[in-house]
């Protein structure tokens, strides 16, 4: 039996399309006309249509994605250069589209795919679709309502933006990430690392550091940046000693644990071998230690972008994204200030990312890593 | 008794002192070269332990001796009247409201984001990658901005503060809850199946109580990071009131010593917050009948 199966999703889309039908003009003035309403309206119909209909998967699935896009890319354009021109239909229709799209999300949820780059596509494409989601809401709300720029800026004059002023983008980045933050990351962790390792060697600086470095791991250590920029001046050099503080110790405390993880039986076998200290350091205990030292560093990353731009709003050259940020703040220029963090959070997520990887090569042999 | 006294007090007590005395040191060497200055043009020549005493009695020093800050902490915290500008307590207590705030929020939020992604499987494929990289987005860079734009609604004073603290809580409690409301075995969900348990039942009886170990335990990380989202939040507030602003009014007038008070006070805070936290959690967790681990 091949009947109808409409889902919830498409059945309250149906619905609030039917709603704005009756409530049209979608937006006043409306840039496009009767005809891309009648597209727009055409095109939800039709996906949920063909997802209540018996089709496979990969129809339905590319059926939703289609109408929900091109659905509310038209919707977007309507809207034309007028801020605010939204009419009850616009939004009708918007949360119309976005039940299509999570719609089509959990329809591809439910896909079991068959080969294994299939299912890393499918994991990279859900979580895409939910990114692009916010973004489209964002912009479609505050064109909609005509929200203030100053207040909120679309994503799309951002990305405008962002467009425009790439080298002076580039020259903060330069400044904050690959001179303070860089610099800052290496002696951190590589200065908590050697600590850890010397704690290690006597049982009663383990005991008595350990602890202290947990403490400290709570305080907020970003409060030492302004007495930081008075040592060390205003340039780099002061957010990088900020950022070696910040990340000492959370890799202090990780390495810590990390060199206690390995067990009896393997510490015996290394005994039975005659392995002197340095041959077990190297050979077990740091490769066991691994997972607990990536865990620091994936904090660390985090904390040292924190750290770095946190620390340049208490004096830097001209330069630099905390600059940047805390000055276009005060001359309301919030899109290039959007346009700054956008990059922080990409910058942020690259580093972490690539830590990540790492991470995956380094310790292959973890059971969170195999899957099992 | 006496082992605890061995293994951890002996230790920590030995590692602190080593830290106060590093401390003095550093302290003598980062004044050393201005009081050298001041000596020269003063024309004085002091003895080595009469310089010494000058490099760790500065008005204004590189780096304050441990005993001026412990003064000045003093002397801001028990002798004055807990409502003066100056009292850290006062300051210590506006940030402490809006880091309650924040974290009560964050928490609330974290475990309602933790619900939704176990029971939704859409939730769980499309928000978690979100949820970790929401962290590394440097949102403390974001605070003036937030402080800011919230100003030019008209939202002032505690709640844009909480909202950064919120944003820093709820990641690790989201995270901990979602490891926490999945940690019951798989013995244990077939065997609330067996009782023909619904959703709803076996949520409140078997998930909610296993998770309660994970909760308390993010929940420190979290209150910790809240304190930090509310001293951050404070900076560009125009230095009104709270640890943060004492930091930056510090920061102007080069007041080292208070700006090391301010960092002392906010240093308690952070440790009877987290203390408090894990009080709690034990609390709690013998009261549901834990055992001690």
């Amino acid at each position: 039996m091949s009947g109808l199966r409409v889902s919830w999703q498409g059945g309250l889309a149906a619905l609030l399309a039917l709603a704005a039908l009756l409530m049209l003009p979608i937006a006043e003035p409306s840039a496009g006309g009767p005809s891309v309403t009648a597209a727009i309206l055409l095109l939800v119909a039709l996906a949920i249509a063909v997802d209540a209909a018996p089709a496979g998967t990969m129809v339905r699935a590319a059926a939703l994605l289609v109408g929900a896009h091109a659905g509310v890319y038209l919707l977007l354009g309507d809207l034309g250069s007028v801020n605010g021109a939204a009419r009850g239909a616009f939004y009708l229709l918007l949360v119309s589209c976005w039940l299509l799209a999570w719609r089509l999300v959990s329809v591809l949820s439910s896909i079991r795919a068959a080969s294994r780059t299939g299912e890393v596509a499918l994991r990279l494409v859900i979580p895409f679709l939910f990114g692009v989601w916010i973004l489209v809401l964002w912009e479609a709300i505050v064109r909609g309502a005509g929200i203030p720029f100053v207040l909120l800026p679309p994503p799309s004059a951002i990305a405008a933006r962002i467009g425009n002023s790439l080298p002076i983008l580039a020259a903060d980045v330069n400044q904050t990430i690959f001179k303070a933050v860089l610099v800052g990351y290496v002696m951190g962790c590589g200065a908590g690392f050697l600590a850890a390792i010397a704690a290690d060697r006597f049982v009663f600086m383990r005991r008595g550091l350990l602890p202290v470095g947990n403490m400290v791991s709570a305080l907020p250590i970003i409060g030492v940046a302004p007495i930081m920029v008075m040592w060390f001046g205003f340039d780099w050099q002061s957010k990088a000693a900020v950022v070696v503080i910040m990340t000492f110790f959370p890799m202090l405390v990780n390495t810590g644990a990390g060199l206690a993880a390995s067990g009896h039986m393997e510490r015996d076998l290394m005994r039975t071998y005659a392995s002197g200290y340095w041959q077990t350091l190297f050979k077990l205990r740091l490769p066991a230690a691994m997972p607990f030292i990536f865990n620091a560093l994936k904090i660390n990353s985090t904390l040292a972008l924190i750290g770095a731009i946190v620390a340049e709003f208490f004096g830097t050259p001209v330069v630099g994204m905390g600059f940047r940020i805390s000055t276009e703040v005060g001359r309301m220029n919030v899109d290039m200030v959007w346009a700054e963090i956008a990059v922080a959070a990409l910058a942020g997520s690259v580093f972490y990312g690539v830590i990540a990887l790492l991470e995956r090569a380094v310790t292959f042999w973890h059971p969170s890593i195999r899957g099992g | 008794m006496t082992d605890r006294f061995r293994d951890k007090i002996l230790p920590v007590t030995a590692i602190l002192l080593a830290i106060v005395a590093a401390w003095y040191v550093g302290a003598y060497m980062l004044n050393a070269p201005f009081q050298r200055d001041l000596d020269r043009r003063a024309g004085e020549t002091p003895t080595f332990s009469e310089f010494v005493v000058k490099t760790m009695t500065q008005p204004k020093p590189t780096l304050p001796a441990p005993h001026q800050v412990a003064v000045n902490f003093y002397e801001n915290t028990f002798l004055r009247s807990v409502t003066s500008a100056r009292s850290l307590v006062y300051h210590s207590w506006v940030t402490l409201s809006s880091t309650l705030a924040g974290f009560a929020m964050g928490t609330l939020l974290g475990i309602v984001i933790a619900v939704g992604i176990v029971h939704v499987t859409t939730l769980d494929r499309s928000l978690m990658p979100w949820i970790i990289t929401s962290q590394t987005i440097p949102i403390l860079a974001l605070a003036p901005m937030i402080i800011v734009v919230l100003a030019a609604v008209g939202i002032t004073g505690l709640l844009p503060k909480a909202l950064i603290s919120t944003y820093l809580s709820f990641f690790p409690v989201a995270v901990g809850m979602v490891k926490g409301l999945r940690s019951p075995d798989a013995i244990h969900l077939d065997l609330m199946r067996t009782y023909n348990a619904s959703k709803a039942e076996t949520f409140w009886k078997l998930r909610l109580p296993a998770s309660v170990p994970f909760l308390f335990a993010s929940m420190k990380v979290a209150v910790a990071a809240s304190l930090v989202g509310a001293i951050v939040g404070e900076l560009p507030t125009g230095a009104v009131a709270g640890i943060g602003s004492k930091l930056l009014s510090g920061s102007y007038y080069s007041q080292t010593i208070d700006m090391f008070a301010a960092l002392v006070a906010g240093s308690v805070v952070a440790v009877l917050l987290v203390t408090a936290v894990g009080l709690t959690g034990r609390i709690v967790e013998r009261a549901m009948g834990a055992r001690p681990a």
